[in-house]
């Protein structure tokens, strides 16, 4: 990873340019050295896929995979991307020779999203986390779609889309 | 139907075309049109959208005081900062706006921007606007602004006091409302019943919280005097007049567009609209459009609230159970202005207020009050979940009292099938349903004796587990006059009649043939295209994807009424109910002209399969889109007389609206449904952690149009009420520091948190609706919280007797009524044994200390060091200066880090009480943009055989914004920071370091909160 303009510091008055690979597009843009991924995503490079809830890093709207793991854009500054692979949710389908993903299938399928405000980040998180644990467990995939907020669903129809895209079921108030 | 059966339902049809040709689409599980869009990212919301060449970005100052008369604003330094075109203050408010209209009749005055006095933390002061919103940020903090802080009144009980500083002087007092009513003979059923049943509860501060904060996007055309705005704003649309009266225009000078996409509402996207009229006015002083994205901080702190209540119920019960009559006293809490559509939250289920129940007597008394809290509004179940938060546990206290089932007493009450329509005490009909075969379903369904032999069995083991049930009747569609219940009839004859619920919509064909249809709803995820086509096309007798539904709205061109927009679950019965109207007009049209052509009337024409034809002769039939594009394109061929059936536009009001009468009857809804849940929860009887074993929810909504959405609805307000019954609430300090300013500290429920409930229908139509529907997404939000608490109620009844803690039912609250007190602490060991005058410091996040340390030196020499400017300039951490401004007075310049958080504050410190050597008070105060703080500390110097016992306590409190964000770590770094003072003057004085077990966890904890690099 190359650093930018390696070997002066970053002056916080001039925009510097920032270069990324953008869904697999190599993309250049200016940024200040103050301005928010998020930001410099959205707005200098028109990638308004990606959401910003809080711009504090806990309701997990506006993350996006850096090299692969997913990250909140909101927690990182646009020129410490420079060099990094960046993926955003306008990504999957184009990777997927311009269809829906199983999972965004499946999210559509079970209702699992209203809104959809929250959707791009959560996607970016399961379809890393996904990759690591393709089966995760009702309890797994709870515990890591808690980095998450939506206001809209209740969170069940999320589960369900995931569970039934990895071939799994889901328990349903089963206790009784 | 559970949500697994529903998505294999859908799944199901979806595979299955035979099916989905023939079947009427509505009442089928559709996904929905929306998603492809929103699961790809090419939606847009409204800070997706272009903006003009030349756009502004504003950033907001907002007042860090609760209460204060601001005194004056200097913005001469903010814009020298680099990019700022213009800085804008109340005093551009008065010249070129209005005060925003006020639902009541009181001399209260609410402006887009403060105009002599803040009455709330987070109050819009100033505005910038610069080229870019960091630019905007940086030029806040340059703002110099003078306050004169008042007394702050920040609870219900306070504002009622005789003597809480108005807020609003001219009104004199913060109680600005109280009407009382009176329905049947309430005193003769008192009088009459075996006993009275009382219940007293308040309702917390919270909000549903949108993923998607607010947007305003505005421009002023001055040639024309007129401003365009677009705003993710959700309606109500009686607002627009408000907004346009406050800048001064006629409305047709307001065009006020929504956004393709919104991300969420759940009534809270109300309020914005002082934002529409403080960006217009923005972009009129700067002659620039303007665009202002609130963020999460602003959005917690001052977008809106649900309202605060207290309420006190009286039942007058019969030794069976039965409720001959209630009276009842609602005292709400609005915050600092009554902003439109206030008091709709008091008002709204004011034809409901006995609920489910068979209540013919009713008195009413209703306050409302102002505090210096947040203006509150429309918020999911808006009113519900106050009214039925008192009354359900008020049903579940009778059976207490009574040692009867809470279940029977439900049973007892409910409105009989046979008296539908029924019409309440008050004034409401209730349109349909079963309730009794409804519950009774409920319980047979939802496995009720199975949960109770759970219940006793785990009992049984010692653990602490209770059921809890409510019933409820879910309000959709508003009258628009309900509001209007607030005035006296006389007042009311003087305004004019308000009444009705104005739904719109228009269906056209276009020149090929496609239908297209838009509405006034101004959805904000619940999938109303989806709906509408399914309406539409099942008209038409077309295919679902042969509908294009249209959802933006634009006030200069669309259809609208006052009654537009997205709240009171509105949509299934009144806007779908409407573009059925226009569209059945609309065929109703074609066929008249389409019948001479195939020899028939028109009643018999049929639209089916794309087709048109005959109900005599199917196979002569013409292509639906040759009938619906003929009208553009040979307009000469169509019978004398007759117009072509190109657009069809329906303006659609429920007949039982009517305005309030002279008894105050109001009918403030169309439709009721019905709600019945019962669930069970288990509290860890070590830690007081709740959790939700099961939840059934019993539902009936009418006709269901889309099952798959209905049950998302359900979903989504079940989620949002786990959130108001366990972890949400907006949070202030006693001096109306605001505490919960991000999502770290106002706790949204995440996945691990909601539990799925079971879902279960039964569907009553509506006779008021066109399509049978009623509203279906807010009911949760007033049965679930109750009935968390009366399973809670029922868990703790071996400890208490129907006893629940206020909401939000925390583990903390729940672990205190299960766990006896503590026992007092032994006294002090430090100290002469006299004890110090007691420190009080503000509730929330005030905080207290003590400590005592032993130096080698004399009371004297100590006492010399704490009266030294210079060398209290070095006690004091991030002390940079400090100047002596008067006997024992000084002015010192500190730096402080709290967290995220580092600012610069000006602080005044006094010493006080001097006693010497013996003893002394340091109070100390500070301000800086960022927030305020202030503390007292109280010193005793007792001589020992080998020096001095430096003995000290302390109170201190900080607010604004680090409060806010900072709070989660503000206890501990307050603390840190005052022991650091102390501390310092041992060592200075020579005694030895801190304890050994203390440096390292300090250090960790300094590094931790950016004090200490």
């Amino acid at each position: 990873m190359p650093p930018l303009n390696s070997t002066s510091p970053l002056t916080a008055e001039t925009r510097h340019a920032v270069s990324i690979v953008l869904n697999g597009t190599p993309r250049t843009g200016h940024a200040h050295p103050r301005l928010l991924l998020s930001d410099f995503l959205r707005h200098e490079l028109g990638a308004h896929g990606t959401r910003v809830g809080c711009e504090h890093g806990v309701c997990g709207a506006c993350t996006v995979r850096i090299d692969g793991v997913a990250a909140r854009a909101c927690l990182m500054l646009a020129v410490q991307a420079d060099g990094r692979r960046i993926d955003t949710v306008e990504g999957l389908a184009q990777a997927n020779e311009g269809r829906m993903t199983a999972l965004q299938e499946a999210f559509r399928r079970h209702h699992a999203l209203q809104c959809g405000f929250c959707t791009a980040g959560i996607l970016m998180s399961l379809t890393d986390y996904l990759g690591r644990n393709p089966k995760p467990t009702e309890e797994e995939l709870r515990d890591m779609l808690s980095g998450h907020l939506c206001r809209c669903t209740g969170y069940a129809g999320i589960v369900r889309a995931v569970m039934d895209v990895t071939g799994r079921t889901m328990k349903e108030a089963a206790h009784v | 139907m559970t949500a697994t059966q529903t998505a294999t339902r859908t799944i199901e049809l979806e595979g299955d075309p035979a099916q989905s040709a023939a079947a009427p689409f509505v009442g089928r599980a559709m996904p929905r049109v929306e998603d492809a869009a929103l699961l790809t990212g090419v939606a847009r919301y409204a800070d997706d959208l272009p903006v003009k060449p030349g756009t502004l970005h504003a950033a907001i100052l907002r007042s860090p005081h609760a209460h204060a008369d601001l005194l004056g604003i200097d913005t001469a330094a903010a814009l020298t900062v680099p990019g700022v075109a213009a800085v804008v203050t109340g005093a551009d408010a008065k010249r070129l706006a209005s005060a925003f209209l006020v639902g009541i009749r009181a001399p209260m005055e609410h402006w887009c921007l403060a105009i002599d006095r803040v009455r709330h933390v987070g109050e819009p002061v100033a505005v910038v606007l610069a080229d870019s919103r960091y630019q905007a940020e940086d030029a806040l903090d340059r703002i110099e602004v003078r306050y004169r802080p008042l007394p702050p009144v920040t609870s219900i009980t306070q504002a009622l006091e005789e003597g809480s500083e108005p807020l609003h002087p001219a009104v004199g007092s913060n109680l600005v409302n109280s009407r009382s009513f009176r329905y049947g003979n309430p005193e003769a059923a008192f009088a009459r019943a075996a006993r009275t049943v009382s219940v007293e509860v308040e309702y917390p501060r919270n909000s549903c919280t949108p993923m998607e904060c607010f947007v305003v996007l505005a421009d002023y055309d001055a040639a024309e005097d007129s401003y365009e705005v677009l705003s993710n704003f959700s309606g109500p649309f009686a607002v627009h007049p408000v907004m346009a009266r406050a800048l001064n225009v006629p409305g047709s000078r307001l065009r006020l567009k929504t956004p393709p996409h919104s991300g969420g509402s759940f009534g809270n996207k109300q309020a914005v609209f002082p934002y529409v009229v403080l960006m217009g006015l923005c972009a009129r002083v700067a002659g620039r459009p303007v665009k202002w994205v609130e963020d999460r901080l602003e959005h917690l702190m001052a977008a809106t609230s649900a309202t605060a209540r207290r309420m006190r119920i009286d039942a007058a019960v019969e030794p069976d159970g039965r409720v001959l009559a209630l009276r009842m006293e609602q005292t709400e809490d609005c915050g600092a202005y009554l902003r439109a559509p206030e008091p709709a939250s008091l008002y709204r289920n004011h034809g409901n207020l006995t609920g489910a129940y068979d209540i013919p007597d009713l008195a009413v008394t209703n306050r409302i009050v102002v505090t210096n809290k947040t203006p509150t509004g429309l918020n999911r179940g808006f009113g519900g979940g106050q009214l039925y938060y008192g009354l359900e546990r008020l049903m579940n206290r009778v059976a207490a009292e009574l040692g009867l089932d809470p279940l029977d007493i439900i049973r007892r009450n409910l409105v009989a099938a046979e008296a539908m329509p029924y019409r309440t005490a008050s004034g409401g009909t209730l349109d349909s349903g079963d309730y009794r075969a409804t519950l009774e379903q409920a319980v047979r369904e939802g496995a009720l004796d199975a949960l109770k032999a759970r219940r006793d069995a785990l009992r049984a083991e010692g653990r602490l587990y209770g059921i809890g049930y409510a019933a409820v009747v879910e309000p959709s569609i508003s009258n628009m006059g309900y509001i209007t219940t607030v005035l006296t009839a006389e007042e009311r004859r003087k305004a004019g009649p308000k009444n009705g619920a104005q739904a719109t919509a228009s269906v056209a064909v276009d020149p090929t043939g496609g239908v297209s249809v838009t509405v006034a709803s101004a959805p904000q995820g619940q999938g109303h295209r989806t709906v509408l086509a399914q309406v539409v096309a099942d008209v038409f007798g077309l295919r679902f994807e042969d509908i294009r539904v249209n959802t933006d709205l634009d006030t200069g061109k669309d259809a609208w009424s006052i009654a537009s927009g997205n709240y009171s679950s509105r949509f299934a019965g009144a806007v779908a109910g409407a573009a059925q109207v226009a569209a059945t007009r609309l065929r109703g049209r074609m066929a008249a002209l389409v019948a001479g052509q195939l020899n028939c009337r028109a009643d018999d024409v049929r639209f089916a399969a794309g087709k048109v034809f005959s109900d005599a002769n199917p196979d002569n039939s013409l292509s639906f889109s040759r009938v619906a594009a003929a009208g553009h394109w040979a307009p000469g061929m169509l019978p004398d007389g007759q117009e072509a059936a190109l657009r069809e536009t329906a303006f659609w009001t429920p007949e039982p609206l009517k305005a309030p009468t002279d008894a105050d009857h109001i009918n403030s809804s169309a439709c009721y449904g019905f709600i019945f849940d019962f669930c069970g929860v288990e509290i860890d009887r070590t830690t007081g952690a709740l959790r939700i074993d099961r939840y059934v929810t019993m539902h009936d909504a009418g006709r269901l149009l889309n099952p798959l959405l209905v049950e998302g609805q359900i979903l989504g307000g079940f989620a949002h009420a786990v959130g108001t019954a366990l972890y949400e609430e907006y949070a202030y300090g006693d001096d109306g520091r605001f505490l919960s300013g991000t999502f770290a500290d106002y706790l949204v429920p995440t996945a691990c948190e909601v539990p799925v409930p079971v879902i279960l229908h039964r569907e009553s139509p509506s006779p008021v609706t066109p399509l049978g529907a009623k509203g279906v997404g807010e009911g949760n939000c007033m049965s679930t919280p109750v009935c968390l608490a009366n399973a809670v109620a029922d868990a703790l009844s071996g400890i208490a007797v129907d006893e629940v803690p206020s909401l939000p039912i925390t583990p903390a609250k729940l672990a205190a009524l299960i766990h006896p007190p503590e026992p007092p602490r032994p006294a002090s060991t430090a100290g002469s044994g006299e004890n110090p005058p007691p420190i009080t410091t503000p509730a929330g996040r005030g905080l207290t200390g003590e400590g005592s340390r032993e130096v080698p030196a004399t009371p004297e020499q100590v006492w010399a060091i704490l009266l030294d400017p210079m060398e209290l300039a070095a006690l004091l951490p991030g002390c940079e200066a400090l100047e002596l401004v008067g006997p024992n007075a000084y002015r010192a310049e500190v730096v402080v880090g709290i967290g995220p958080v580092r600012g610069r504050y000006t602080a005044e410190v006094a010493l006080s009480d001097l006693d010497p050597p013996n003893a002394l008070t340091l109070t100390g105060s500070g301000t800086s943009a960022l927030g305020s703080g202030s503390g007292t500390g109280h010193v005793t110097l007792e001589r020992t055989p080998t020096g001095t016992r430096v003995t000290y306590r302390y109170g201190a409190s900080v607010g604004g914004k680090v409060a806010a964000v900072g709070g989660r770590m503000l206890d501990s770094a307050s603390r840190l920071l005052i022991g650091q003072f102390f501390e310092k003057l041992v060592a200075r004085a020579g005694g030895a370091a801190a304890p050994a077990e203390r440096p390292s966890l300090l250090a960790r904890l300094l590094r931790l909160l950016g004090v200490a690099r």
